[in-house]
Protein backbone atom coordinates (compact mmCIF):
# COMPACT_ATOMS: atom_id res chain seq x y z
CA UNK A 1 0.00 0.00 0.00
CA UNK A 2 2.71 2.49 1.02
CA UNK A 3 4.91 1.57 -1.94
CA UNK A 4 1.96 2.25 -4.26
CA UNK A 5 1.26 5.62 -2.68
CA UNK A 6 4.95 6.52 -2.94
CA UNK A 7 5.00 5.53 -6.62
CA UNK A 8 1.79 7.37 -7.42
CA UNK A 9 2.85 10.65 -5.80
CA UNK A 10 6.49 10.57 -6.90
CA UNK A 11 6.92 13.77 -8.93
CA UNK A 12 9.23 11.95 -11.36
CA UNK A 13 6.23 9.96 -12.53
CA UNK A 14 4.20 13.06 -13.30
CA UNK A 15 6.30 14.58 -16.10
CA UNK A 16 7.64 13.76 -19.53
CA UNK A 17 6.40 11.62 -22.42
CA UNK A 18 5.86 8.56 -20.24
CA UNK A 19 4.52 10.40 -17.19
CA UNK A 20 1.02 9.95 -15.82
CA UNK A 21 -0.41 13.16 -17.43
CA UNK A 22 0.88 12.11 -20.86
CA UNK A 23 -0.62 8.62 -20.46
CA UNK A 24 -3.88 10.15 -19.28
CA UNK A 25 -4.05 12.37 -22.38
CA UNK A 26 -3.33 9.38 -24.64
CA UNK A 27 -6.09 7.43 -22.91
CA UNK A 28 -8.55 10.30 -23.33
CA UNK A 29 -7.45 10.68 -26.95
CA UNK A 30 -8.20 7.05 -27.83
CA UNK A 31 -11.51 7.26 -25.97
CA UNK A 32 -12.60 10.54 -27.56
CA UNK A 33 -11.69 9.43 -31.09
CA UNK A 34 -13.45 6.09 -30.67
CA UNK A 35 -16.63 7.49 -29.18
CA UNK A 36 -16.78 10.21 -31.85
CA UNK A 37 -16.54 7.66 -34.68
CA UNK A 38 -19.05 5.36 -32.96
CA UNK A 39 -21.54 8.22 -32.48
CA UNK A 40 -21.23 9.25 -36.13
CA UNK A 41 -22.05 5.68 -37.18
CA UNK A 42 -24.53 4.53 -34.53
CA UNK A 43 -26.75 7.58 -33.89
CA UNK A 44 -27.93 8.03 -37.52
CA UNK A 45 -28.32 4.27 -37.91
CA UNK A 46 -30.30 3.94 -34.66
CA UNK A 47 -32.42 6.98 -35.56
CA UNK A 48 -33.34 5.57 -38.97
CA UNK A 49 -34.10 2.10 -37.58
CA UNK A 50 -36.14 3.62 -34.73
CA UNK A 51 -38.03 5.97 -37.03
CA UNK A 52 -38.87 3.47 -39.76
CA UNK A 53 -39.03 0.33 -37.61
CA UNK A 54 -37.00 -1.50 -40.26
CA UNK A 55 -33.95 -3.48 -39.18
CA UNK A 56 -34.97 -3.92 -35.53
CA UNK A 57 -33.46 -7.42 -35.54
CA UNK A 58 -30.10 -5.82 -36.39
CA UNK A 59 -30.15 -3.68 -33.24
CA UNK A 60 -31.25 -6.52 -30.96
CA UNK A 61 -28.80 -9.01 -32.47
CA UNK A 62 -25.83 -6.65 -32.29
CA UNK A 63 -26.37 -5.55 -28.72
CA UNK A 64 -26.91 -9.09 -27.42
CA UNK A 65 -24.39 -10.93 -29.55
CA UNK A 66 -21.46 -8.59 -28.98
CA UNK A 67 -21.67 -8.79 -25.21
CA UNK A 68 -20.20 -12.30 -25.29
CA UNK A 69 -17.28 -11.28 -27.52
CA UNK A 70 -14.12 -10.98 -25.39
CA UNK A 71 -12.69 -7.49 -25.93
CA UNK A 72 -9.14 -8.70 -25.30
CA UNK A 73 -9.49 -11.30 -28.07
CA UNK A 74 -11.02 -8.94 -30.63
CA UNK A 75 -8.37 -6.27 -30.09
CA UNK A 76 -5.31 -8.54 -30.06
CA UNK A 77 -6.52 -10.63 -33.01
CA UNK A 78 -7.18 -7.56 -35.15
CA UNK A 79 -3.69 -6.23 -34.37
CA UNK A 80 -2.11 -9.60 -35.12
CA UNK A 81 -3.94 -9.90 -38.45
CA UNK A 82 -3.14 -6.32 -39.55
CA UNK A 83 -0.37 -4.31 -37.92
CA UNK A 84 0.59 -2.67 -34.63
CA UNK A 85 -0.89 0.79 -34.67
CA UNK A 86 -3.71 3.12 -33.74
CA UNK A 87 -6.10 2.10 -36.56
CA UNK A 88 -6.75 -1.56 -35.65
CA UNK A 89 -7.12 -0.60 -31.99
CA UNK A 90 -9.60 2.19 -32.74
CA UNK A 91 -11.56 -0.10 -35.08
CA UNK A 92 -11.98 -2.78 -32.43
CA UNK A 93 -12.90 -0.15 -29.82
CA UNK A 94 -15.50 1.31 -32.22
CA UNK A 95 -16.99 -2.16 -32.71
CA UNK A 96 -17.49 -2.36 -28.93
CA UNK A 97 -18.83 1.20 -28.62
CA UNK A 98 -21.47 0.94 -31.36
CA UNK A 99 -24.00 -1.47 -29.72
CA UNK A 100 -24.82 0.61 -26.60
CA UNK A 101 -25.20 3.83 -28.65
CA UNK A 102 -27.24 2.06 -31.33
CA UNK A 103 -29.51 0.43 -28.74
CA UNK A 104 -29.90 3.71 -26.80
CA UNK A 105 -30.80 5.71 -29.90
CA UNK A 106 -33.20 3.06 -31.16
CA UNK A 107 -34.92 2.67 -27.79
CA UNK A 108 -35.04 6.46 -27.34
CA UNK A 109 -36.81 7.01 -30.65
CA UNK A 110 -39.17 4.05 -30.17
CA UNK A 111 -40.13 5.20 -26.68
CA UNK A 112 -41.22 8.65 -27.80
CA UNK A 113 -44.90 9.06 -27.01
CA UNK A 114 -46.83 8.12 -30.19
CA UNK A 115 -49.22 11.01 -29.67
CA UNK A 116 -46.27 13.42 -29.86
CA UNK A 117 -45.22 11.93 -33.21
CA UNK A 118 -48.82 12.01 -34.48
CA UNK A 119 -49.18 15.62 -33.40
CA UNK A 120 -45.95 16.50 -35.23
CA UNK A 121 -47.27 14.84 -38.40
CA UNK A 122 -50.67 16.45 -37.92
CA UNK A 123 -49.02 19.86 -37.80
CA UNK A 124 -47.76 19.17 -41.32
CA UNK A 125 -44.13 18.32 -40.51
CA UNK A 126 -42.17 16.38 -43.09
CA UNK A 127 -40.79 13.00 -42.04
CA UNK A 128 -37.30 14.51 -41.61
CA UNK A 129 -38.72 17.26 -39.39
CA UNK A 130 -40.64 14.72 -37.33
CA UNK A 131 -37.35 12.92 -36.74
CA UNK A 132 -35.18 15.96 -36.06
CA UNK A 133 -37.62 18.24 -34.22
CA UNK A 134 -39.88 15.80 -32.39
CA UNK A 135 -38.30 12.37 -32.03
CA UNK A 136 -34.59 13.14 -31.54
CA UNK A 137 -35.02 15.83 -28.82
CA UNK A 138 -37.35 13.49 -26.93
CA UNK A 139 -34.95 10.57 -27.37
CA UNK A 140 -31.95 12.56 -26.10
CA UNK A 141 -31.88 11.17 -22.54
CA UNK A 142 -31.60 7.58 -23.77
CA UNK A 143 -29.16 8.48 -26.56
CA UNK A 144 -26.87 10.11 -24.01
CA UNK A 145 -27.20 7.12 -21.66
CA UNK A 146 -26.04 4.94 -24.54
CA UNK A 147 -23.08 7.23 -25.21
CA UNK A 148 -22.25 7.18 -21.48
CA UNK A 149 -22.09 3.40 -21.22
CA UNK A 150 -20.15 3.21 -24.50
CA UNK A 151 -17.62 5.77 -23.20
CA UNK A 152 -17.07 3.85 -19.98
CA UNK A 153 -16.64 0.61 -21.86
CA UNK A 154 -14.10 2.25 -24.17
CA UNK A 155 -12.15 3.69 -21.22
CA UNK A 156 -11.99 0.20 -19.73
CA UNK A 157 -11.00 -1.50 -22.97
CA UNK A 158 -8.50 1.19 -24.01
CA UNK A 159 -6.46 -0.01 -21.02
CA UNK A 160 -5.88 -3.21 -22.96
CA UNK A 161 -4.42 -1.19 -25.88
CA UNK A 162 -1.17 -1.04 -23.91
CA UNK A 163 -0.84 -4.79 -24.33
CA UNK A 164 -0.50 -4.32 -28.10
CA UNK A 165 2.21 -1.68 -27.60
CA UNK A 166 0.06 1.46 -27.61
CA UNK A 167 0.07 4.15 -24.91
CA UNK A 168 -2.60 5.10 -22.40
CA UNK A 169 -2.83 4.41 -18.70
CA UNK A 170 -2.78 0.65 -19.33
CA UNK A 171 0.96 1.14 -20.07
CA UNK A 172 1.61 1.48 -16.33
CA UNK A 173 -0.17 -1.80 -15.57
CA UNK A 174 1.44 -3.75 -18.42
CA UNK A 175 4.94 -2.31 -17.91
CA UNK A 176 4.74 -2.95 -14.18
CA UNK A 177 3.69 -6.53 -14.85
CA UNK A 178 6.50 -7.07 -17.38
CA UNK A 179 9.15 -5.51 -15.15
CA UNK A 180 12.25 -7.68 -14.91
CA UNK A 181 13.45 -9.62 -11.89
CA UNK A 182 14.78 -7.54 -9.02
CA UNK A 183 12.26 -4.74 -9.54
CA UNK A 184 8.87 -4.83 -7.86
CA UNK A 185 6.53 -3.68 -10.60
CA UNK A 186 3.38 -3.88 -8.51
CA UNK A 187 3.34 -0.29 -7.18
CA UNK A 188 3.43 0.91 -10.79
CA UNK A 189 0.64 -1.51 -11.78
CA UNK A 190 -1.55 -0.46 -8.86
CA UNK A 191 -0.91 3.24 -9.60
CA UNK A 192 -2.04 2.70 -13.18
CA UNK A 193 -5.13 0.85 -11.99
CA UNK A 194 -6.00 3.63 -9.54
CA UNK A 195 -5.64 6.26 -12.29
CA UNK A 196 -7.87 4.25 -14.66
CA UNK A 197 -10.52 3.88 -11.96
CA UNK A 198 -10.36 7.60 -11.10
CA UNK A 199 -10.58 8.51 -14.81
CA UNK A 200 -13.66 6.31 -15.28
CA UNK A 201 -15.41 7.76 -12.24
CA UNK A 202 -14.61 11.38 -13.18
CA UNK A 203 -15.75 10.88 -16.79
CA UNK A 204 -18.96 9.23 -15.57
CA UNK A 205 -19.62 12.21 -13.30
CA UNK A 206 -18.91 14.75 -16.06
CA UNK A 207 -21.17 12.92 -18.52
CA UNK A 208 -23.96 12.76 -15.97
CA UNK A 209 -23.66 16.51 -15.51
CA UNK A 210 -23.59 17.06 -19.29
CA UNK A 211 -26.71 14.94 -19.63
CA UNK A 212 -28.56 17.20 -17.19
CA UNK A 213 -27.45 20.32 -19.03
CA UNK A 214 -28.23 19.08 -22.54
CA UNK A 215 -31.58 17.41 -21.99
CA UNK A 216 -34.62 19.63 -22.49
CA UNK A 217 -36.14 20.89 -19.20
CA UNK A 218 -39.47 19.39 -20.22
CA UNK A 219 -37.94 15.91 -20.14
CA UNK A 220 -35.99 16.35 -16.94
CA UNK A 221 -37.23 14.60 -13.83
CA UNK A 222 -39.86 12.48 -15.51
CA UNK A 223 -41.06 11.09 -12.18
CA UNK A 224 -42.14 14.50 -10.94
CA UNK A 225 -43.75 15.23 -14.28
CA UNK A 226 -45.76 12.00 -14.25
CA UNK A 227 -46.87 12.65 -10.69
CA UNK A 228 -48.00 16.15 -11.69
CA UNK A 229 -49.87 14.78 -14.69
CA UNK A 230 -51.65 12.20 -12.53
CA UNK A 231 -52.69 14.78 -9.98
CA UNK A 232 -53.95 17.05 -12.70
CA UNK A 233 -56.13 14.34 -14.26
CA UNK A 234 -57.88 13.03 -11.18
CA UNK A 235 -57.50 14.99 -7.96
CA UNK A 236 -56.74 12.75 -5.01
CA UNK A 237 -58.98 12.86 -1.93
CA UNK A 238 -56.23 14.53 0.14
CA UNK A 239 -55.95 17.38 -2.35
CA UNK A 240 -59.71 17.82 -2.56
CA UNK A 241 -59.87 17.90 1.21
CA UNK A 242 -57.13 20.51 1.39
CA UNK A 243 -58.78 22.81 -1.14
CA UNK A 244 -62.17 22.76 0.59
CA UNK A 245 -60.95 23.27 4.13
CA UNK B 1 2.09 -14.14 -39.66
CA UNK B 2 2.53 -17.80 -39.07
CA UNK B 3 -0.46 -19.54 -40.63
CA UNK B 4 -0.70 -22.78 -38.74
CA UNK B 5 -3.39 -24.86 -40.46
CA UNK B 6 -6.21 -25.16 -37.87
CA UNK B 7 -6.66 -28.90 -37.45
CA UNK B 8 -3.07 -29.98 -36.68
CA UNK B 9 -2.70 -27.28 -34.02
CA UNK B 10 -6.09 -28.01 -32.49
CA UNK B 11 -5.62 -31.79 -32.40
CA UNK B 12 -2.13 -31.43 -30.84
CA UNK B 13 -3.51 -29.18 -28.12
CA UNK B 14 -6.79 -30.73 -27.07
CA UNK B 15 -5.53 -31.13 -23.49
CA UNK B 16 -4.38 -27.52 -23.23
CA UNK B 17 -7.68 -26.26 -24.60
CA UNK B 18 -9.75 -28.47 -22.30
CA UNK B 19 -7.76 -27.39 -19.26
CA UNK B 20 -8.03 -23.70 -20.20
CA UNK B 21 -11.78 -24.09 -20.73
CA UNK B 22 -12.20 -25.71 -17.33
CA UNK B 23 -10.24 -22.96 -15.65
CA UNK B 24 -12.20 -20.31 -17.53
CA UNK B 25 -15.49 -21.73 -16.27
CA UNK B 26 -14.04 -21.87 -12.74
CA UNK B 27 -12.93 -18.23 -13.02
CA UNK B 28 -16.21 -16.97 -14.49
CA UNK B 29 -19.10 -19.04 -13.15
CA UNK B 30 -18.22 -19.42 -9.46
CA UNK B 31 -18.18 -15.66 -8.70
CA UNK B 32 -21.45 -15.11 -10.58
CA UNK B 33 -23.23 -17.80 -8.55
CA UNK B 34 -21.79 -16.44 -5.30
CA UNK B 35 -22.71 -12.92 -6.42
CA UNK B 36 -26.29 -14.07 -7.04
CA UNK B 37 -26.64 -15.31 -3.47
CA UNK B 38 -25.21 -12.08 -2.03
CA UNK B 39 -27.45 -10.00 -4.32
CA UNK B 40 -30.58 -11.80 -3.13
CA UNK B 41 -29.71 -10.95 0.47
CA UNK B 42 -28.76 -7.35 -0.31
CA UNK B 43 -31.74 -6.90 -2.63
CA UNK B 44 -34.07 -8.17 0.07
CA UNK B 45 -32.58 -5.71 2.56
CA UNK B 46 -32.76 -2.87 0.03
CA UNK B 47 -36.41 -3.58 -0.81
CA UNK B 48 -37.24 -3.62 2.90
CA UNK B 49 -35.28 -0.65 4.22
CA UNK B 50 -35.07 2.51 2.13
CA UNK B 51 -31.87 3.59 3.94
CA UNK B 52 -30.09 0.45 2.75
CA UNK B 53 -31.38 1.11 -0.74
CA UNK B 54 -30.20 4.74 -0.66
CA UNK B 55 -26.66 3.59 0.19
CA UNK B 56 -26.48 0.42 -1.89
CA UNK B 57 -27.73 1.61 -5.28
CA UNK B 58 -25.24 4.51 -5.73
CA UNK B 59 -22.41 2.37 -4.29
CA UNK B 60 -23.01 -0.46 -6.76
CA UNK B 61 -23.17 2.13 -9.55
CA UNK B 62 -19.70 3.38 -8.59
CA UNK B 63 -18.28 -0.15 -8.38
CA UNK B 64 -19.74 -1.06 -11.76
CA UNK B 65 -18.03 1.99 -13.29
CA UNK B 66 -14.51 0.84 -12.33
CA UNK B 67 -12.85 -0.84 -15.36
CA UNK B 68 -12.13 -4.55 -15.08
CA UNK B 69 -8.35 -4.46 -15.50
CA UNK B 70 -8.14 -1.76 -12.81
CA UNK B 71 -10.23 -3.74 -10.34
CA UNK B 72 -8.34 -6.98 -11.07
CA UNK B 73 -5.02 -5.21 -10.51
CA UNK B 74 -6.17 -3.59 -7.27
CA UNK B 75 -7.39 -6.76 -5.53
CA UNK B 76 -3.88 -7.74 -4.34
CA UNK B 77 -3.48 -4.24 -2.86
CA UNK B 78 -6.80 -4.45 -1.03
CA UNK B 79 -6.91 -8.13 -0.03
CA UNK B 80 -3.20 -9.00 0.06
CA UNK B 81 -3.53 -11.84 -2.46
CA UNK B 82 -0.65 -12.90 -4.69
CA UNK B 83 -0.63 -11.41 -8.18
CA UNK B 84 -1.44 -14.75 -9.86
CA UNK B 85 -4.24 -15.72 -7.46
CA UNK B 86 -7.50 -16.65 -9.30
CA UNK B 87 -9.29 -14.60 -6.62
CA UNK B 88 -7.97 -11.45 -8.33
CA UNK B 89 -10.34 -12.20 -11.20
CA UNK B 90 -13.12 -13.81 -9.18
CA UNK B 91 -13.56 -11.00 -6.65
CA UNK B 92 -14.07 -8.31 -9.34
CA UNK B 93 -16.47 -10.58 -11.27
CA UNK B 94 -18.47 -11.17 -8.09
CA UNK B 95 -18.52 -7.40 -7.48
CA UNK B 96 -19.79 -6.71 -11.01
CA UNK B 97 -22.46 -9.40 -10.61
CA UNK B 98 -23.61 -7.92 -7.33
CA UNK B 99 -23.58 -4.40 -8.79
CA UNK B 100 -25.77 -5.56 -11.65
CA UNK B 101 -28.11 -7.87 -9.75
CA UNK B 102 -28.79 -5.87 -6.57
CA UNK B 103 -30.62 -3.36 -8.73
CA UNK B 104 -32.59 -6.04 -10.59
CA UNK B 105 -33.52 -7.86 -7.37
CA UNK B 106 -34.55 -4.65 -5.61
CA UNK B 107 -36.67 -3.48 -8.55
CA UNK B 108 -38.22 -6.92 -9.04
CA UNK B 109 -39.16 -7.24 -5.36
CA UNK B 110 -40.53 -3.70 -5.31
CA UNK B 111 -42.68 -4.57 -8.35
CA UNK B 112 -44.48 -7.44 -6.57
CA UNK B 113 -48.09 -6.18 -6.35
CA UNK B 114 -49.09 -4.98 -2.88
CA UNK B 115 -52.32 -7.01 -2.85
CA UNK B 116 -50.34 -10.21 -3.46
CA UNK B 117 -48.13 -9.65 -0.41
CA UNK B 118 -51.15 -8.53 1.57
CA UNK B 119 -53.02 -11.71 0.60
CA UNK B 120 -50.02 -13.84 1.60
CA UNK B 121 -49.78 -12.06 4.94
CA UNK B 122 -53.51 -12.56 5.50
CA UNK B 123 -53.06 -16.27 4.76
CA UNK B 124 -50.62 -16.41 7.65
CA UNK B 125 -47.21 -16.27 5.91
CA UNK B 126 -44.43 -15.01 8.18
CA UNK B 127 -42.15 -12.40 6.52
CA UNK B 128 -39.29 -14.86 5.76
CA UNK B 129 -41.63 -17.55 4.47
CA UNK B 130 -43.51 -14.99 2.40
CA UNK B 131 -40.24 -13.76 0.88
CA UNK B 132 -39.12 -17.25 -0.11
CA UNK B 133 -42.51 -18.63 -1.20
CA UNK B 134 -44.25 -15.60 -2.73
CA UNK B 135 -42.08 -12.57 -3.47
CA UNK B 136 -38.93 -14.32 -4.68
CA UNK B 137 -40.70 -16.60 -7.21
CA UNK B 138 -42.57 -13.60 -8.64
CA UNK B 139 -39.26 -11.76 -9.02
CA UNK B 140 -37.55 -14.64 -10.85
CA UNK B 141 -38.10 -13.46 -14.47
CA UNK B 142 -36.41 -10.10 -13.78
CA UNK B 143 -33.62 -11.75 -11.75
CA UNK B 144 -32.95 -14.28 -14.52
CA UNK B 145 -32.75 -11.46 -17.07
CA UNK B 146 -30.09 -9.74 -14.93
CA UNK B 147 -28.29 -13.02 -14.29
CA UNK B 148 -28.03 -13.72 -18.02
CA UNK B 149 -26.32 -10.36 -18.60
CA UNK B 150 -24.00 -10.96 -15.62
CA UNK B 151 -23.10 -14.47 -16.76
CA UNK B 152 -22.35 -13.55 -20.38
CA UNK B 153 -20.31 -10.49 -19.34
CA UNK B 154 -18.36 -12.60 -16.82
CA UNK B 155 -17.45 -15.17 -19.51
CA UNK B 156 -16.01 -12.37 -21.63
CA UNK B 157 -14.41 -10.38 -18.76
CA UNK B 158 -12.67 -13.40 -17.23
CA UNK B 159 -10.25 -13.30 -20.19
CA UNK B 160 -8.88 -9.91 -19.05
CA UNK B 161 -7.11 -11.66 -16.17
CA UNK B 162 -4.70 -13.14 -18.72
CA UNK B 163 -3.04 -9.71 -18.95
CA UNK B 164 -1.62 -10.21 -15.46
CA UNK B 165 -1.04 -13.93 -15.94
CA UNK B 166 -4.27 -15.47 -14.68
CA UNK B 167 -5.10 -18.09 -17.29
CA UNK B 168 -8.35 -19.51 -18.58
CA UNK B 169 -9.17 -19.10 -22.24
CA UNK B 170 -7.79 -15.54 -22.05
CA UNK B 171 -4.39 -17.20 -21.49
CA UNK B 172 -4.67 -18.82 -24.92
CA UNK B 173 -5.46 -15.40 -26.44
CA UNK B 174 -2.34 -13.75 -24.98
CA UNK B 175 -0.19 -16.81 -25.72
CA UNK B 176 -1.43 -16.91 -29.32
CA UNK B 177 -0.68 -13.19 -29.65
CA UNK B 178 2.88 -13.66 -28.40
CA UNK B 179 3.48 -16.67 -30.68
CA UNK B 180 1.80 -15.16 -33.75
CA UNK B 181 -0.69 -18.02 -33.66
CA UNK B 182 -4.04 -16.70 -34.90
CA UNK B 183 -5.55 -20.20 -34.78
CA UNK B 184 -5.03 -20.41 -31.02
CA UNK B 185 -6.58 -16.96 -30.55
CA UNK B 186 -9.59 -17.67 -32.74
CA UNK B 187 -10.14 -21.02 -30.99
CA UNK B 188 -10.21 -19.26 -27.59
CA UNK B 189 -12.50 -16.46 -28.80
CA UNK B 190 -14.93 -18.88 -30.44
CA UNK B 191 -14.99 -21.08 -27.32
CA UNK B 192 -15.72 -18.10 -25.07
CA UNK B 193 -18.56 -16.86 -27.30
CA UNK B 194 -20.08 -20.32 -27.84
CA UNK B 195 -19.90 -21.24 -24.13
CA UNK B 196 -21.43 -17.88 -23.20
CA UNK B 197 -24.30 -18.43 -25.63
CA UNK B 198 -24.89 -21.97 -24.35
CA UNK B 199 -24.96 -20.81 -20.74
CA UNK B 200 -27.29 -17.97 -21.75
CA UNK B 201 -29.68 -20.40 -23.44
CA UNK B 202 -29.56 -22.73 -20.42
CA UNK B 203 -30.43 -19.87 -18.06
CA UNK B 204 -33.33 -18.86 -20.28
CA UNK B 205 -34.58 -22.45 -20.25
CA UNK B 206 -34.18 -22.88 -16.48
CA UNK B 207 -35.96 -19.57 -15.96
CA UNK B 208 -38.94 -20.76 -18.00
CA UNK B 209 -39.05 -24.16 -16.33
CA UNK B 210 -39.14 -22.74 -12.79
CA UNK B 211 -41.75 -20.11 -13.63
CA UNK B 212 -44.43 -22.13 -15.47
CA UNK B 213 -47.08 -19.49 -14.71
CA UNK B 214 -45.37 -16.99 -17.05
CA UNK B 215 -46.07 -19.27 -20.02
CA UNK B 216 -49.56 -17.85 -20.49
CA UNK B 217 -48.16 -14.31 -20.58
CA UNK B 218 -45.57 -15.28 -23.18
CA UNK B 219 -48.14 -16.54 -25.71
CA UNK B 220 -51.18 -14.36 -25.18
CA UNK B 221 -52.70 -14.79 -28.66
CA UNK B 222 -52.29 -18.52 -29.22
CA UNK B 223 -54.22 -19.85 -26.26
CA UNK B 224 -57.60 -19.05 -24.77
CA UNK B 225 -58.72 -16.39 -27.21
CA UNK B 226 -59.82 -18.63 -30.11
CA UNK B 227 -61.95 -20.82 -27.88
Amino acid sequence: MNATIDWLFDSAHWSGDTGIPARLLEHLGYTGLTVLVAVVIAVPLGAVVGHTGRGTFLVAGLSNGLRALPELGLLTLLVLLTYVGLLPVVISLVVLAIPPILAGTYAGIRNVDRSVVDAARGMGMRESNVLFQAELPNALPLIISGIRSATLQVIATATIAAYVSLGGLGRLVIDGHNAGAGYDGYPQMASGAIMVAVLALVVEGVLELAQRLVVSPGLRNTAARKRAARLWRKPTPELVGKSTS
Amino acid sequence: MNVDWPWPWLSRNVDTITEATGQHLYLALLPVLLGLVVSLLLGWAAARWSTVRAILIPLTGVLYTIPSLALITLVPLLLGTLIVDPLNVQVPLAIYTIALLVRSVTDALAAVPGDVTAAATAMGFRPLHRFVAVELPLAIPVIIAGLRVAMVSAMSLASVGALIGIGGLGGLITEGFKRNNAVEMVAAIVLIVVLALIIDALLLLVGRLITPWTKAQRQPASSGVAK
